[in-house]
């Protein structure tokens, strides 16, 4: 949105029924918008046009000449806004229904309403924030769970920014060099001792970033959830285990094989770790046509999946089904649930073991019994360690690739050092990572090169 | 008294005002050629060398071009050397030591013979404009005014110039010559912004004072390679001089940091801001305290002259330190100084006043080449002296300018560097900052560039016809050898065994091979049976372009990417001002550069990734 001068407002507090909410309104008018609407007691104008900025003012909303709520109201001026733009932040207690009223009095005095993320989309186009802090605003607004929130904070902090700029400093020094040793070769020269040297370096950056993809991947099992799948054959109780899951009854339960023939999902929280769950039909060989169909739509589901739980009726003997079956998701990470146990155990863990290593957990879903073990099991396969302050988790896709980017760019370097290439392609491969890594954090890369190399080596005869 | 004679006005006879000159009258327009003295034509006042890293690219495309600089040092070089010949060739540079007298002398002699010339010792003190900002003429020292149609500033280092050896000041040009007074003030009332920078020469000892044996001797190429794609190269094999290296060290280091305080640099004497890449040697130590040690090279200036040029070692410091100084290097124990070294301070301009075409943005007519567009060094001013030059000579023609871009030369990038970005130090060509340096290479310079110079009408059909003839050779035999299948005979394996190369397991075509980095296109000669003799530089073009073939290859679609940007045309009445979402710092900078296109834009320094954004976005509402 380019015509920017235009003032929009919204609530900028989560919905929800806390008792305080606050309205916030940015662009041109304002305060002109806020000043109409927010008087003393008696109606008389606040003059927040002759304010400073960062202050906070007492008054009470008037639609009219009736008071709606009892508010505090902070004026900040342009640019000294997080949008850099006026911008007025009113601090309501008359929880949802109040804020709504506020809003809307807000917009027929002539504010647009905001589009999602707006805000923080001005912020970056008056560069008040940079592209990783924008960012991370947007996943802060989309977060869903306490460890997603403290992340985004602290990727708004900058760290992801110091991370990046000591991997960029690190890959500029060693491309000035060599640009150095290009430039004045009477005075550097690029020997085999250098070359091994860079080796290294490169090397130890290409942890680092291995590390951070690493992280990625588990972040991103906290942050959008870990899309699981309940496999097996027909009525041994999955779409119970969902049930007990969502902790209501969102698949249908009958005790006809097949009738979940569809695929279901649901996304659910425990604690704190979010589980996108769907329940497939049921998987064995049949000559119904629709049920097929599911079976298929099954298997595709586990193609995709970062868990599998496999569920058996723990009272019957495994058969070439469960067989097959185990067969289909052995390279996936999965989990063997025993069910019914309440009917009497038949098969044990080591039936199980003799066809895969996965991990095998006895429970009986009508009895709710098993089902804390299942769950500190989900959490031990996919929260390994502890999240660690110290390092940095990237949770937007952008940036992950940019990393890959970085990371195959730094790659073809080795790469050419190995093969014996001549030193100036290497630039080009570190400048690409160098460059890669800056669109991370949205930064202008064009002459860094230049000063790095005059301000580092002792150039010129 | 008014002088009608001529179309063209060329202001200042040094490395970019004698390609200026002669790009304009090989064009056949009438042009005069003003120098402040006769004496200091084409003069190398400071380094006895042209070319070098980059630098060597630079004359290598003005060459192909139609410039001079090139051909005058293929008849006047005493030493050539081909640098980082070890290393990829996108950075072999070539460089070579003059003869300065002789250069001068050349470069002087072609000038004088050129039909449509005349060189005129005198000081200009005026461009002269009508009330549309239009040249109309020139004013000298005398009284006398010259009309012209165009006009082309190739000042050098000569405005208000200032010399400093410690606290001496002489208001001097280089080498004692007298400066240029009047003209910056000239310049100022049409409107254009002075800046100031600094710059700096090392001493000149005597010969017999120098004793060579404490020294490491440095030695030419055998072959020599030329620069000009018009030399024979049997006509550059000739015997060569030594140079020597020496270095400094702690005992230097120490003389230099107690007077430090007397060097008109620290003390706050000089204002001009100097350059990073070539620094003083009180510099080098200052700021590079790790460092026990610089390298120290002694160039002879000439082969009829005893002085000899201290490469490394400029300084601005008093002479009694000087002496001091360069008397704790190995060698110059007994060192007389000739010339000292100095400091010398002058007026220039922000290139950002100036279209890519070299003309000053407001005034129609006026040209500006060389040093006083904020470069150093004697080839970044030949080839701006060219381009402006030629384009001087188009606006009289009323032909379209001709332009280079990033992606088609060194001299692009130059140029490009000079008018969107606000050096804050002279400016030196680097091959880093060459984005697309793996096609920008020295070899192909001909094959980038040359139908530029066709364009303006400075090359011949029958130049165009053997680089036409050339590239032919070149593409069929790369087409040939993509599709010869070598199989594995003792002759292969024997060539891959000397070289080092992996042993192949199955057959391979030749182009495979080649594209080895131990193998190359002329040592696999043995088993490529029909392989048709090829000269020398056919041979070279189809290695590099063989082995380079994926780096080239990404390069060249970075080019398209390039091109589309530079495709998104801004408007010239664009008004950052109302463009409010652009922060306030970028939209100064837009309006203070006014970029003609995107990809320009993104290349003025400071502008960010989001400015752009912004920008292109507006653009679209527009």
């Amino acid at each position: 949105m380019i015509a920017g001068n235009d003032t929009i407002a919204a609530i900028a507090t989560p919905s929800g029924n806390s008792g305080i909410g606050i309205v916030r309104i940015s662009g041109t008018d304002a305060v002109k918008i806020a000043d109409e609407v927010i008087r003393s007691r008696s109606g008389k104008s606040l003059d927040l046009f002759s304010v400073n900025s960062h202050t906070v003012h007492y008054g009470f909303i008037f639609d009219g000449n009736t008071v709606i709520d009892e508010v505090l109201c902070t004026v900040y001026r342009s640019p000294r806004s997080f949008t850099s733009e006026d911008t007025v932040e009113i601090n309501c207690h008359g929880g949802m229904f109040v804020l709504n009223r506020v809003l809307s009095l807000l917009l027929s005095k002539g504010a647009r309403l905001a589009e999602p993320g707006e805000f923080t989309r001005r912020a970056f186009l008056n560069g008040r924030i940079d592209l990783s802090q924008a960012e991370s605003v947007m996943d802060i607004i989309s977060s869903e769970n306490e460890f997603s929130r403290s992340n985004s904070l602290s990727q708004l902090r900058g760290s992801v920014k110091e991370k990046v700029s000591a991997l960029r400093d690190s890959i500029l020094h060693e491309t000035a060099f060599i640009e150095a040793a290009l430039d004045d070769p009477e005075h550097y020269e690029i020997d085999d001792t250098y070359k091994n040297e860079l080796r290294d370096k490169v090397y130890e950056i290409l942890a680092t970033i291995r590390n951070i993809i690493k992280n990625a991947d588990d972040v991103r099992y906290l942050r959008n959830g870990i899309n699981t799948v309940i496999v097996g054959k027909p009525n041994v109780g999955k779409s119970s285990l969902l049930n007990l899951f969502a902790g209501f009854d969102r698949a249908i339960v009958t005790n006809v094989p097949g009738t979940t023939r569809d695929t279901i999902s649901e996304r659910i929280s425990l604690d704190g770790i979010i589980l996108n769950i769907t329940d497939t039909a049921g998987m064995h060989k049949s000559s119904d046509e629709v049920e097929n169909i599911g079976i298929r739509k099954a298997e595709d589901e586990i193609s995709k999946a970062d868990l599998i739980i496999f569920v058996m009726d723990s009272s019957e003997k495994t058969d070439e089904e469960d067989i097959e079956i185990i067969d289909k998701i052995k390279e996936k990470t999965s989990i063997a649930v025993l069910n019914k146990t309440d009917k009497g155990s038949v098969i044990t863990e080591n039936d199980i073991n003799k066809y895969t290593d996965m991990p095998v957990i006895k429970m009986s879903v009508r009895e709710n019994t098993g089902f804390d073990e299942l769950r500190d099991k989900i959490k031990e396969l996919f929260i390994k360690d502890e999240i660690r302050d110290n390092e940095i988790y990237i949770t937007n896709k952008r940036q992950t690739e940019l990393f890959k980017k970085a990371y195959d760019s730094l790659s073809s370097v080795i790469n050419s050092i190995d093969r014996g290439m001549s030193e100036d392609v290497y630039t080009i491969d570190l400048m690409d990572a160098y460059a890669y890594l800056g669109e991370i954090t949205g930064e202008d890369i064009s002459d860094d090169l230049a000063d790095k190399i005059f301000s580092e080596f002792c150039m010129g005869k | 008294m008014t002088v009608k004679d001529y179309d063209i006005a060329v202001i200042g006879a040094g490395h970019a005002g004698c390609e200026a000159g002669l790009a304009c009258a090989r064009l056949g327009l009438k042009t005069i050629v003003f120098t402040v003295s006769i004496n200091s034509i084409a003069l190398m006042p400071c380094n006895p060398n042209i070319g070098g890293s980059s630098k060597g690219h630079l004359v290598r495309e003005l060459d192909a071009i139609g410039g001079e600089m090139g051909k005058v040092i293929d008849r006047t070089f005493i030493q050539s050397k081909m640098l980082n010949k070890s290393k990829g060739p996108a950075v072999h540079s070539l460089r070579a030591q003059a003869d300065k007298e002789a250069y001068s002398r050349e470069m002087r002699k072609t000038l004088e013979n050129q039909e449509g010339l005349d060189i005129k010792q005198a000081e200009v003190t005026e461009v002269l404009t009508d009330k549309d900002n239009k040249v109309t003429g020139v004013k000298i020292y005398t009284g006398i005014t010259y009309e012209v149609k165009a006009t082309v500033l190739c000042t050098g280092v000569y405005l208000k110039s200032r010399c400093l050896c410690g606290e001496a000041i002489t208001h001097t040009g280089p080498n004692g010559l007298q400066a240029a007074n009047h003209l910056s003030d000239s310049l100022m009332k049409l409107g254009i912004e002075i800046h100031r920078f600094k710059t700096g020469t090392p001493a000149r000892i005597s010969e017999d004072s120098i004793d060579f044996s404490k020294m490491e001797p440095q030695y030419g190429d055998t072959p020599v390679v030329p620069f000009s794609f018009s030399t024979d190269p049997d006509e550059v094999q000739k015997e060569q001089v030594k140079c020597y290296l020496t270095h400094t060290n702690e005992k230097t280091h120490e003389i230099i940091r107690q007077n430090i305080g007397r060097s008109p640099m620290y003390s706050g004497v000089i204002e001009g801001v100097g350059p990073r890449y070539c620094p003083s040697i009180e510099d080098k130590v200052i700021k590079f305290s790790d460092k026990d040690s610089h390298q120290v090279f002694l160039e002879p200036e000439g082969l009829n002259t005893d002085e000899w040029y201290i490469d490394g070692m400029s300084s601005s410091l008093p002479e009694d330190v000087q002496i001091m100084m360069y008397r704790t290097v190995p060698g110059l124990e007994n060192a007389k100084i000739v010339r000292n070294a100095y400091a010398i301070e002058y007026d220039c301009i922000p290139g950002r006043q100036l279209k890519h075409t070299l003309e000053f943005k407001n005034i129609h007519g006026l040209f500006s080449g060389g040093q006083i567009n904020g470069s150093s060094g004697y080839e970044e001013a030949a080839a701006q002296g060219l381009m402006a030059g030629i384009n001087a000579a188009m606006y009289v023609l009323k032909k379209d300018p001709i332009t280079i871009d990033r992606s088609e030369g060194y001299i692009g990038v130059l140029i490009d560097d000079l008018v969107t970005k606000d050096s804050l130090e002279p400016y030196r060509m680097m091959t880093s900052r060459a984005e697309y340096r793996l096609l920008l290479r020295q070899d192909n310079a001909d094959q980038r560039l040359r139908h530029k110079g066709y364009e303006a009408g400075l090359i011949s059909d029958e130049q165009m016809d053997t680089l036409r003839k050339k590239q032919d050779m070149i593409s069929s035999e790369i087409e040939r050898v993509s599709k010869i299948n070598v199989k594995i005979t003792e002759d292969l394996k024997k060539i891959m065994e000397e070289a080092g190369s992996t042993p192949l397991s199955t057959g391979t075509t030749l182009e495979e091979l080649i594209r080895r980095p131990e193998l190359t296109y002329d040592m696999l000669a043995p088993v490529d049976e029909k392989r048709r003799e090829l000269p020398y530089d056919v041979r070279e073009q189809v290695n590099i372009n063989i082995k380079y073939k994926g780096y080239i290859e990404r390069e060249k679609r970075q080019i398209l990417q390039y091109r589309k940007a530079e495709e998104k045309k801004i408007p010239a009445d664009i008004d950052y001002e109302s463009i409010s979402n652009i922060r306030i710092e970028a939209r100064q900078k837009l309006s203070k550069f006014r970029p003609e296109t995107v990809a320009q834009a993104s290349e003025i320094q400071g502008i960010s990734p989001a400015d752009i954004q912004v920008l292109m976005v507006y653009l679209k509402t527009l």
